[in-house]
């Protein structure tokens, strides 16, 4: 500890160091005539730390002196003293004697005199920097001869906040006998705030050796009137006379001055007075208190309730997440019984059991614990900022945050994951993406980057963004790079779109030297795996020489879905009703084949391509696209698009139950839930099944 | 279960200080160079307790307590003030801003780690 004390010791001289600089400067520039605030500030900003971390170090002379400087820089930064010519040659001399103080508490040496420039200094404080001259040295009562005297704030190095501390003249309690002593204490509404807590009193107290003789609840109104974070109860605690009174007095160091507290030495009975109103003995003194309360709740629980609403805005309360987890999973399970109900009973029976008020109901339940575990993305964008100045330092880059809809809410779960994809991706953007300040200005740009982060919500989905405005991915050494390493062939065409997403492939890195920041052997790769996870997609953007986007579109919630069941051959599969837009019962002729693998639909004059789903998954069906059900979906990636379903069963919600903990992410599946007859749907991921049929070579790992 | 810390103060003297006789104590103990680090630090660790320093730079102990208190997860985290400063004034302007408690630099350590305890057990 020792060796580790020095080596802070030796830091804080550096400071003092800078701070003398600091001040010298700012003193410099007072002297020519600059006595704007700032420079103010800044000199009583140097002796201030100069001051605290002398004391700390425990170099008295240096604090005792430095003290002295800053109370009269104080004055003149409050605009009490007007920093005349006088006043800032008085500092300056003031500076100079700071300076040999430092030097001497480095090097061990004598203190200096610094008796002369004390009384100056007093002078200025007693005379608010008038006729200097003319005044006489303010006799300072505290200051001996040395002006060494450690002031008031020293010494009490535990003050409490303005606390009054208590009715006990020290005098009375000299002739005391050694009676114990009796500490009433009436926690105030302000002892209750600001995360105070008055129970951890009554611990410490107890620790002590004290004891809880009675708690006086005559304060207490009814049950009507009571305010939840007014203090109403007064504690009586008995200690030992061995305690000494310092250590009952801090206890109370941090509570709120309004508070009752009285000290005082005592004989027991000294507490009778209070003993109409009080209950017995410590023990059970909490039952007893609620007691009384407890029998008005059967007749007031409603006004009480409103009441709570009315005057308490913004009252809240913690809970610990488990629970809340519990009890999802709970409103899950019903959504399923009610799935199993709405099967098993006729449209009569459903209405004669009022099913459809149950589900109503069901829904909102779900709903409101659903917003429980929303919370504002801010929370995740928060250390970003922090990131990215870390970024700038490491590579000379300039960068500049912007960010936008921090506010949107998501489900916990959600906001916990999106951290290190996000942090990624932003290293990414600085690394990769961001050029530096000559290759911006050559390409004329602004030398400072932009990176824009934003979060909206889009139906279910909430789609986060991070944009650089950097110089995009060079599409051509990407193709290169996935040629060499043999994830393409050398003649594959690829769409522009198809090549940056190469960059999501396993293995794939460009940076021609792997660096400090990117290069965690963590490729984007795993980005877009952990992404999916989350039942997201992550789709990138870029134009060269203007920037790169990268979006995730996450589900707001990971547990319930609102369905469409459909059929292909004897399995039944889930299709997120949020992209549906329509269903088509194609006529002879409405779907056409334009190649032998890709088929459109004629809808209103338009051309929609055409999925079969069934052959995307391997189930081989020959039907007629008359005999099967086209429905039209919206995708984030292709605009709307067909798929080719033979029957839609009905609609339904569903409980979504990953299948990540027992298999590897499918790309094209969503999930899994159970139907109401107890049979298991696979939910489809519309987006990643569209954007898997553009690109054939991903459909290998689909084939379910 | 240490509890954390997170310390707030523009001295890196003073922040190793506090980290050095607070470990040793058993606290854990995170810090931030001023009130602006402080407060994304506040969200990145949510500490159980926060010390912080008044004068600062860019976001000084006032304005990073009151922007503390305006997060619903802070509102119940104690907040002690560690300063130099010792005016009634400066002590009422702390509490109206939400601190719990207010420790005047220098500081033994034993001392403020029962000063700790108080707030924070």
């Amino acid at each position: 500890m020792s060796d580790e004390l020095d080596e802070i010791q030796a830091i804080f001289f550096e400071e003092c160091t800078e701070g003398l600089t600091i001040a010298e400067e700012g003193l410099s520039a007072m002297a020519a005539g600059d006595v704007s605030a700032d420079v103010i500030a800044g000199v009583f900003r140097a002796v201030h730390s100069i001051k605290g971390g002398s004391g700390a170090f425990g170099h008295g002379a240096l604090q005792a002196f430095s003290h002295r400087f800053e109370n009269v820089l104080d004055e003149v930064r409050a605009g009490h003293i007007p920093p005349t010519a006088d006043v800032t040659r008085i500092m300056l001399g003031a500076f100079d004697l700071l300076s040999d103080h430092v030097a001497a508490a480095q090097s061990g040496s004598a203190f200096p005199d610094d008796a002369a420039m004390l009384e100056q200094l007093d002078a200025i404080l007693a005379s608010k920097g008038a006729a200097i001259e003319d005044s006489i040295p303010a006799p300072v009562a505290e200051a001996d001869e040395f002006g060494f005297t450690p002031v008031a704030a020293v010494v009490e190095d535990f003050d409490s906040f303005g606390f009054e501390p208590v009715m006990v003249d020290l005098d009375d309690l000299a002739p005391a006998e050694p009676a114990g002593w009796t500490v009433r204490f009436g926690p105030s509404r302000g002892a209750m705030a600001n995360g105070a807590e008055p129970m951890l009193v009554i611990r410490e107290l107890e620790d002590m050796g004290g004891q809880v003789m009675g708690v006086d609840i005559s304060r207490l109104p009814g049950l009507r009137d009571l305010d939840p974070e007014d203090g109403y109860l007064i504690w009586t605690i008995v200690l030992p006379a061995t305690v000494d009174e310092q250590a009952i007095r801090d206890c109370f160091d941090f509570v709120a001055p309004d508070s009752l507290i009285e000290i005082g030495r005592a004989e027991l009975s000294a507490v009778a007075p209070v003993a109409d109103a009080t209950m017995p003995i410590a023990m059970p003194v909490i039952e007893e208190v609620e007691r009384p309360a407890l029998t008005l709740v059967a007749d007031n629980i409603a006004p009480a309730v409103e009441k709570a609403k009315a005057d308490v805005p913004g009252q809240t309360i913690r809970v610990d997440l488990g629970k809340l987890d519990q009890l999802l999973n709970l409103v899950g399970e019903l959504v399923i019984r009610g799935s199993i109900l709405s099967d098993r009973l006729s449209p009569t029976d459903q209405e004669r059991v009022e099913l459809p008020e149950l589900s109503r109901l069901t829904r909102q339940i779900q709903d409101n614990v659903m917003s429980l575990r929303a919370q504002p993305i801010r929370q995740a964008f928060s250390r970003v900022p922090r990131m990215l100045r870390d970024l700038m330092a490491e590579t000379g880059k300039q960068v500049s945050l912007e960010t936008t809809g921090e506010m949107t809410e998501v489900d916990k779960g959600v906001i916990e994951k999106i951290g290190d994809p996000l942090t990624h991706m932003i290293r990414n953007a600085v690394d990769h993406g961001i050029e530096s300040p000559e290759e911006r200005i050559a390409a004329g740009k602004p030398a400072e980057g932009t990176i824009r982060l934003s979060a909206e919500q889009k139906g279910a989905r909430i789609v986060v963004r991070i944009a650089d405005d950097g110089r995009g991915i060079n599409r051509e050494r990407v193709r290169a790079k996935a040629v060499e390493r043999g994830i393409i062939a050398a003649d594959a065409q690829l769409s522009d779109e198809d090549i940056d997403s190469l960059i999501c492939a396993p293995g794939f890195s460009t940076a021609e030297t792997i660096s400090n920041i990117s290069g965690r052997g963590v490729g984007m790769d795993v980005v877009r795996s952990n992404v999916e996870a989350l039942g997201g997609r992550l789709e990138i953007h870029s134009v060269p020489g203007e920037g790169t986007t990268f979006s995730m579109a996450l589900p707001l919630t990971l547990a319930i879905l609102d369905g469409m069941i459909v059929r292909l051959g004897k399995q039944r599969y889930v299709l997120p009703l949020t992209n549906v837009i329509e269903t088509v019962q194609p006529a002879p002729g409405q779907v056409q084949a334009t190649s032998p693998t890709s088929e459109v639909i004629e809808l209103r004059g338009n051309y929609l391509p055409v999925r079969r789903v069934g052959e995307m998954f391997g189930l081989s069906d020959h039907r007629k696209p008359e005999e099967s059900l086209v429905i039209i979906v919206e995708s984030e990636a292709a605009g709307h698009v067909g798929l080719m379903v033979d029957t839609i069963d009905n609609r339904r919600e569903v409980v979504i139950k990953s299948l990540e903990d027992n298999l590897h992410p499918i790309r094209g599946l969503g999930g899994a839930t159970v139907l109401g007859d107890g049979s298991i749907a696979l939910i489809l991921d519309i987006d990643a099944l569209v954007v898997a049929t553009g690109f054939k070579s991903a459909l290998k790992g689909m084939a379910a | 279960m240490s509890k954390l810390i997170l310390t707030v103060d523009d001295s890196a003297s003073m922040r190793m200080l506090l980290k050095a006789s607070l470990t040793a104590q058993g606290f854990k103990i995170e810090s931030a160079d001023d009130g602006q680090h402080g407060l994304e630090r506040m969200h990145e660790v949510k500490p159980d307790l926060l010390i912080t320093d008044i004068n600062m730079p860019r976001m000084d102990g006032f304005e990073l307590i009151e922007a503390v208190r305006a997060v619903p997860e802070f509102r119940g985290t104690p907040i002690l003030v560690l300063s130099t400063e010792f005016s009634d004034d400066k002590k009422a302007r702390a509490r109206e801003a939400g601190a719990t408690g207010w420790i005047t630099k220098p500081f033994d350590a034993t001392k403020l780690g029962a000063a700790i305890r108080r707030v924070c057990p």
